[in-house]
């Protein structure tokens, strides 16, 4: 069962209890990470019913660089994609190496996001949308930004469980909390999602 | 309106900021009250560094609580933070009280000063005492219910109730610098806006509430995942004791509710700090959308602390009535349906809104429906005490006082439950005497039933019977007198947070509400005391068998207090209430048939340091001193990360240890006279049980 | 390591068909005559798909996966779409009632 269980974690071979202890602190991130998704969801539905409070200030069409944000979302889904592997090397071939080499390009992918991100709010100033603009802008800049504000919390995270690496090994514990740490990666792309087809392709089509 | 100037160093900070010197620039009597107010957090603070330093106590407290992962002292804390926060606001309700005597046209304290009484006496009770007090209970009782060495996550637990009292020490810390916020204990938009409350006083409420609520959150998924993953072999979920299944709907509603009450308090602090429009009233502002979000989380936040002290009553009428709990799967339906319900009836807090007749109907019939759940649950208490040989122990007074005064509390409810009736008497002191009714008689009658039950549980000695009973008649009839009256009052048209009134009618009404406010002191004197008097005559009391009550389950088969690893060795569950069954089957306090080692967590600074940076963060943003919030910040980042690299987290106690142990204390019991009920509260009941009959 | 093999094969085909439904949601949006309330369906559901696939290619989430984590995956969609569709009901309907 241990193949199915956890994507990424390969302690049953070796150590059941191990495997099993990680149950716990899996579980109990998921919890963490849905109670998270009820912020989201709360921001969302605040963004959907302020849609229209814009006081003459700037709206989507304005504001949204489409092509900026495709280059996010692959890079966004790229990244996950490339944890998994980070998962599937820890998993199977339980090398420091294969791991690290590829925390190391999620991590990269995973700064480049927040940097186009930053450059998109950095034209939307320009264009007066700052947050103090409307009602509308202020839950824009709440919810995309909360999203950004995870996504750099998730790079100290890639940077943390690299030095973890380098000074503790792939012991257990590191193997587990490179498990969450994945859950909460690929769980930010899912919010991601959310974003892209409410605010920048729902508030354009 | 122009920005307050703030300084690099001290933000907005400095020495007028205390009430002293209002009040010695004019003296009056509203003044000498906030500046004694004021005085009393310091001089309180003091006496008890004076005596923890008298008595050398500063290490015992460091190794043995602020720094321990062991839930059980974890949960007492919670229960002390709770008890000290409750002196404060019952203290408060009781000067508004006073006050109203002499309100008619006028009164002792300025309308400002009121206002503050009733946002911090609000915000503290539900908070401070109400959350903390469950969240308490749930800590100390669940894992010795389920067969748990500890909960999921100890140092979490730890952390959790770390930020809980960092925001306690922001709403104390408001009465000596600055002022707290006068909006009541929801905080509207746009009053709270930083255009019509310019002052601290909101921000103190914002990260008090948003500090402590990340604590709460965090305490709920504990607790849940700990009842998911660490019940003892055989703990089925249907074996669970009863407390434990409100505890799981409990805890599985902060983890879904006080996220709502985080994002409205950060788009708050956004608004009030950043010039966010939010809630306010330009711009595209919606203040609607404050209210719907905090509601989100209001409604099921009253149902998370009820639930837990329905979880007590659930306890006590079986153990107290020597019974099995009559209709336990429909007592766990109706708590599950508690739990889903409880989050689709949130609108029922603004009818008067101005949204169309169906949402309000819809809701309105939700809110109805809820109250058929707990009527079974009534009922099932009812049936479980009918023929019960029923002692009428000080849980059982509250029970029973719960059963006529939450019943009316409740069928109030389902009277504002209606939209058209509500539009006639929202905001009035009908409303006010229905939240008392509900949560006075609910949650603090439970609460302290559950505290009575557990004390000697956690301590090794039972607390004194008789003034236990005295108190507990006290707080029944202080109520009736404080809260039933309101009802009259709110039909005859008065106002909720009325500093003064003109309807010369109200005047003998308030006399009648101020007499009920100090019997419910007094109420709160004599428990308070009881747990002194009881602490000096503690040998008299003690129970180190651990079983004073005939309990029927786990906890009970453990010694008094029990071991930092709750079991000597994990029990094997075959069915609800295993103890009782093991009682009856006359093999109780065997040893066990094999001993392993117990890997317990090390005791750790992790949540002194994050609660400390916390509190030292929500003053800082407070006061707008922003180097202080920055490097709080950083402290919590570094703690966390630091954390990630210690080793060593644990420590394990060799099977030797622990077999030893457990002979010791089985030797114990066999030599202390089992004692039956009639010797309940007699000093012969160190704690070993006669069973009675299972019925 | 034919376990590997197809493992690694779950997460191609799970970023494929993420990118897939990716540039589907663009293209309406994008493309000359689509209706407004078309795209937006076509894009809403397209989120969904995505969403879903990244459950079961990503996080593992399905049948094979402990049942505690589809429960809470689905008790906590219940309650985000409890609170999420009360907020949008009840504001689109005070703010009808504005004017
Ligand atoms: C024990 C004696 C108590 C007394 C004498 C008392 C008295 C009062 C008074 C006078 C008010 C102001 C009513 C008004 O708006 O006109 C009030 C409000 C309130 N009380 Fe109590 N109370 C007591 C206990 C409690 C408890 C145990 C709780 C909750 C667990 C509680 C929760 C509240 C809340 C939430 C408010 C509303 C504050 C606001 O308006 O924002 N009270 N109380
Ligand atoms: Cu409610």
């Amino acid at each position: 069962m241990s193949g199915t269980a956890h994507p990424g974690l390969n302690l049953g071979a070796s150590d059941a209890r191990a495997h099993e202890r990680s149950e716990t602190p899996v579980f109990g991130f998921w919890v963490f990470l849905m109670s998270d998704l009820i912020i989201f969801g709360i921001l969302f539905a605040h963004y959907i019913v302020m849609t229209d409070a814009r006081a003459f200030g700037p709206g989507p069409a304005q504001l949204f660089d489409l092509k900026s944000v495709a280059a996010q979302t692959s890079l966004l889904l790229a990244s996950s994609y490339t944890y998994g592997m980070a998962s599937l090397a820890m998993k199977h071939r339980e090398r420091i190496r294969p791991v690290a080499l590829w925390l190391i390009v999620t991590a990269i992918l995973g700064a480049t996001f927040p940097g186009l991100e930053l450059r998109d709010f950095a034209n939307m100033i320009a264009e007066g949308g700052v947050p103090q603009r409307s009602g509308y802008l202020s839950a824009l800049w709440a919810l995309v930004g909360l999203h950004g504000l995870h996504v750099a919390v998730g790079l100290v995270w890639i940077a943390v469980m690299l030095a973890l690496l380098a000074v503790r090994g792939l012991s257990n514990r590191t193997k587990t909390r490179l498990l969450l740490l994945g859950l909460y990666w690929h769980f930010l792309d899912l919010i991601w999602i959310g974003i892209l087809s409410i605010v920048y392709l729902g508030g354009l089509a | 309106m122009a920005r307050q100037a703030t300084d690099p160093i001290f933000g907005r900070l400095d020495w007028s900021v205390t009430p002293f010197d209002d009040f010695l620039a004019a003296p009056s009597i509203d003044e000498a009250v906030a500046s004694a107010a004021a005085a009393a957090v310091p001089l309180g603070a003091l006496a008890v560094i004076a005596v923890l330093t008298w008595k050398g106590l500063w290490g015992a407290l460091w190794r043995d609580w602020l720094t321990t992962a062991d839930h059980k002292r974890i949960g007492i804390m919670y229960i002390v933070l709770a008890g000290v926060m409750m002196l404060r606001a019952v203290a408060e309700g009781f000067v508004m009280r006073a006050h109203q005597v002499t309100a008619l046209d006028g009164g002792v304290l300025s309308s400002e000063h009121f206002a503050q009484l009733f946002s911090t006496h609000g915000t503290i009770m539900i908070f401070f005492v109400a959350t903390p007090l469950v969240t308490g209970l749930m800590n100390f009782a669940v894992p010795l219910q389920i067969g748990a060495r500890d909960v999921a996550f100890p140092v979490l637990n730890q952390v959790s109730l770390a930020l809980t009292a960092s925001g306690a020490g922001l709403v104390m810390i408001s009465l000596v610098i600055g002022q707290f916020g006068t909006g009541g204990w929801t905080m509207y938009p746009p009053y709270t806006s930083a255009t019509f409350s310019p002052g601290p006083g909101v921000d103190y409420w914002v990260w008090a509430i948003g500090i402590s609520g990340i604590g709460s959150t965090l305490a709920g998924l504990n607790i849940a995942v700990t009842i998911y993953k660490n019940r003892a072999p055989g703990m089925r979920f249907l074996r669970m004791p009863m407390f434990t299944w409100t505890a799981l709907c409990t805890s599985i509603m902060m983890i879904y509710a006080f996220p709502a009450l985080t994002v409205a308090t950060a788009m708050m602090a956004l608004d009030r700090t950043l010039g966010f429009h939010f809630f306010t009233n330009d711009l595209g502002g919606n203040m609607m959308q404050y209210a719907n979000i905090f509601w989100m989380f209001g409604h099921p936040e009253v149902y998370i602390v009820v639930l837990p002290a329905y979880g007590v009553f659930s306890e006590v009428s079986s153990t107290f009535s020597a019974k099995r709990l009559y209709g336990y799967n429909s007592l766990v339906i109706a708590t599950m349906a508690i739990a889903v319900i409880s989050f689709t009836v949130w609108l029922h807090h603004f009818f008067t809104m101005g949204q169309g007749a169906r949402v309000n109907a819809a809701f309105g019939i939700a809110t109805m429906i809820i109250a058929v759940p707990t009527g079974v649950k009534v009922y099932d208490w009812m049936a479980t005490m009918f023929r019960g040989r029923v002692r009428l122990s000080v849980p059982i007074i509250y029970l029973v006082g719960f059963f006529f005064l939450f019943v009316f509390g409740g069928l109030t409810g389902v009277v504002l439950a209606n939209p058209t009736i509500d539009y006639q008497i929202h905001n009035s002191q009908f409303l006010v005497g229905h939240f008392h009714n509900v949560l006075i008689p609910g949650v603090i009658f439970g609460v302290l039933a559950g505290i009575h039950y557990w004390f000697p549980k956690a301590f090794g000695f039972r607390l004194h019977e008789r003034t236990a009973r005295v108190g507990a008649c006290l707080w029944f009839a202080g109520f009736v007198f404080a809260f039933l009256p309101l009802y009259w009052l709110g039909l005859m048209g008065m106002p909720r947070r009325s500093a003064t009134y003109d309807n010369p009618a109200f005047e003998p009404v308030m006399w009648v509400t101020a007499g009920g406010a100090a019997i419910v002191v007094a109420a709160l004197g004599v428990t308070v005391w009881n747990f002194y008097a009881s602490t000096r005559d503690r040998a008299a009391l003690a129970c180190p068998v651990g079983d004073p009550w005939d309990g029927r389950s786990l906890e009970w088969s453990v010694p008094a207090p029990p071991p930092a690893y709750n079991f000597y060795a994990l029990p094997q569950v075959k069915s609800l209430d295993p103890w009782t069954i093991e009682k009856a089957e006359g093999a109780p306090y065997q040893p066990a048939d094999a001993y392993e080692d117990i890997e317990m967590p090390r005791p750790t600074s992790l949540g002194v340091v994050i609660g400390g940076a916390a509190f030292a963060m929500g003053f800082a943003v407070t006061w707008w001193v922003w180097w202080l919030a920055g490097v709080s910040l950083a402290v919590i980042a570094g703690a966390v990360i630091a954390r990630a690299f210690v080793q060593d987290t644990t420590r394990t106690i060799p099977a030797r240890e622990v077999e030893a142990a457990h002979q010791k204390v089985l030797q114990q019991a066999r030599q202390i006279r089992a004692v039956d009920r009639d010797d309940e509260i007699a000093p012969a009941n160190l704690g070993h049980a006669a069973p009675e009959v299972p019925a | 390591m034919t376990d590997a093999r197809a493992e690694m094969r779950r997460y191609a085909i799970g970023a494929i068909l993420s990118a897939v439904l990716t540039l589907a949601a663009f293209w309406v949006v994008l493309a000359d005559g689509v209706a407004r309330g078309t795209a937006l369906w076509i894009v809403g559901a397209a989120g969904v798909a995505q969403i879903a696939v990244q459950l079961r290619c990503f996080l593992h989430i399905g049948s094979a996966s402990k049942r505690e984590d589809l429960h809470l995956i689905l008790f906590s969609a219940l309650l985000a779409g409890l609170m999420i569709g009360g907020t949008i009901w009840i504001m689109t309907s005070l703010h009808g009632r504005m004017h």
